[in-house]
């Protein structure tokens, strides 16, 4: 599990891994059902190894197995900060991205629909490089059919974006 | 007196510029405002790309901006001239003199060839048959269809069609090219020759603006407006370079 999303959900607040793990089945839903709970202390693990989160012992729940709280360190929360102002594109996938919104606004890291429009411009730079190199091809070329599956896909991927702007641009609204 | 005012004056007076834009239909509850509060300066050889979601009112926009439409409130100038108040008889000169119209399902007369439908609105105007007929030969030229002359649409493809279009929509040497979804009804090869060739009426200090929702003509323009709701909430120029490179988007890195 990328390491990344798991900092991300401790940002808003504290929590114990079994925590974690509901905000993450809550955000991803079936797309989220591969992941054990094994994986989220792995790498929880790791995190703690790295200086990235601390763990405390909670107080008061003397019989639970899961009695460990973890926080994000001050390097935890500075490479949150930048994986959620980090626009490269393709990255690991739409999860991702997804996680990074939900994050972002559960923890007030950003505006989620800051975080949308620099994405798109992004894509948008993309768009055009690959649209100008396509528009530069001879007609029939190889190369012309690769870049029309870059472009395509980068459509794909506007069309999603469009979709987030819409659903967060309406939680803000209700908020 | 400041001796830079001049030129930049001259130079500062956008091809097309709207003021306070409404265009509102019905009235109470049922008001509509397809249109609300649009300014827009669109300079000379600029293309602008406005985009946005169906319904948003980008093409009841690209009505108002080229005359084929009214506006309830704000200003439009053409080349520094105000034209919202024109009357029909003037309004439809400027629409043939001014304006250069481009649109999604062609608009092309279908018992007519190629080279009829572009001489069409030179012989309206009152050029001669002879004039008339070497302009749009040239224009087909220019549009890369100077083989197709002879040919009905009918027995065009889709982006072939959009391009004798276009070459009408050239044949008064228009102050501006409007353009509402030029793209759509076109695969991606003709959107292809499409974009090249507003690439060269581009290169060539053609004023240009498009309402699509094709991102790839949004990507290339110079300029990028995001119309919501009958407004602008967002203006882009797409500067700088991507941090990715086209290996990485193709899945060669990372």
């Amino acid at each position: 599990m990328q390491q990344e999303v798991v900092l991300a959900m401790l940002a808003k607040e504290p929590s114990h891994g079994y925590e974690l793990r509901a905000r993450l089945q809550q955000a991803l839903g079936p797309a989220g059902d591969a992941m054990n709970a094994g994986q989220i202390y792995v790498t929880l693990g790791r995190l703690e190894k790295a200086g990235l989160v601390t763990c405390e012992q909670a107080a008061g729940l003397p019989d639970r197995p899961d009695r460990k709280v973890y926080v994000l360190t001050a390097d935890g929360q500075q490479r949150v900060t930048e994986w959620v102002t980090d626009t490269s594109w393709p990255g690991p996938g739409l999860a991702e991205f997804h996680l990074k919104l939900i994050a972002a606004a559960a923890a007030r890291l950003a505006d989620p629909l800051a975080i949308i429009d620099a994405q798109r411009r992004e894509l948008l730079r993309s768009l055009r490089d690959t649209q100008r190199a396509a528009m530069a091809e001879p007609a029939g070329s190889d190369a012309a059919l690769l870049l029309e599956g870059i472009v395509l896909r980068l459509q794909a991927d506007l069309r999603w974006l469009e979709a987030c702007e819409r659903k967060w641009t309406g939680r803000k609204d209700r908020s | 007196m400041n001796e830079t005012a001049g030129p930049e004056a001259a130079g500062g007076t956008p091809v097309l510029r709207a003021r306070g834009l409404h265009k509102h239909y019905g009235k109470d509850a049922a008001l509509v405002r397809a249109v609300d509060g649009v300014d827009l300066d669109v300079d000379a050889g600029e293309t602008v790309a406005v985009t946005g979601p169906s319904g948003c009112g980008k093409s009841t926009l690209l009505h108002l901006l080229g005359g084929l439409d009214r506006a309830s409130a704000g200003e439009i100038c053409l080349a520094g001239r105000r034209v919202d108040q024109l009357g029909e008889r003037a309004l439809a000169r400027l629409r043939r003199e001014a304006v250069g119209f481009v649109f999604q399902a062609f608009h092309l007369m279908d018992e007519l060839t190629a080279v009829e439908n572009v001489e069409l609105p030179g012989l309206l105007a009152g050029q001669s048959p002879r004039a008339a007929r070497r302009r749009a030969a040239g224009l087909l030229e220019r549009v890369g269809l100077a083989d197709r002359a002879g040919f009905l649409p009918s027995a065009l493809s889709g982006g072939q069609r959009q391009r004798v279009a276009i070459a009408r929509a050239l044949v008064a040497d228009p102050l501006v090219v409007l353009a509402d979804e030029p793209t759509g009804n076109l695969d991606s090869e003709a959107t292809l020759d499409v974009l090249r060739l507003f690439d060269s009426l581009h290169a060539a200090g053609q004023t240009l603006v498009i309402v699509t929702h094709d991102a790839r003509i949004a990507a290339t323009a110079d300029r990028l407006i995001s119309m919501r709701d009958g407004a602008f909430v967002d203006q882009t120029r797409l500067t700088g370079g991507t941090t990715g490179s086209l290996g990485a988007l193709a899945g060669l890195e990372g």
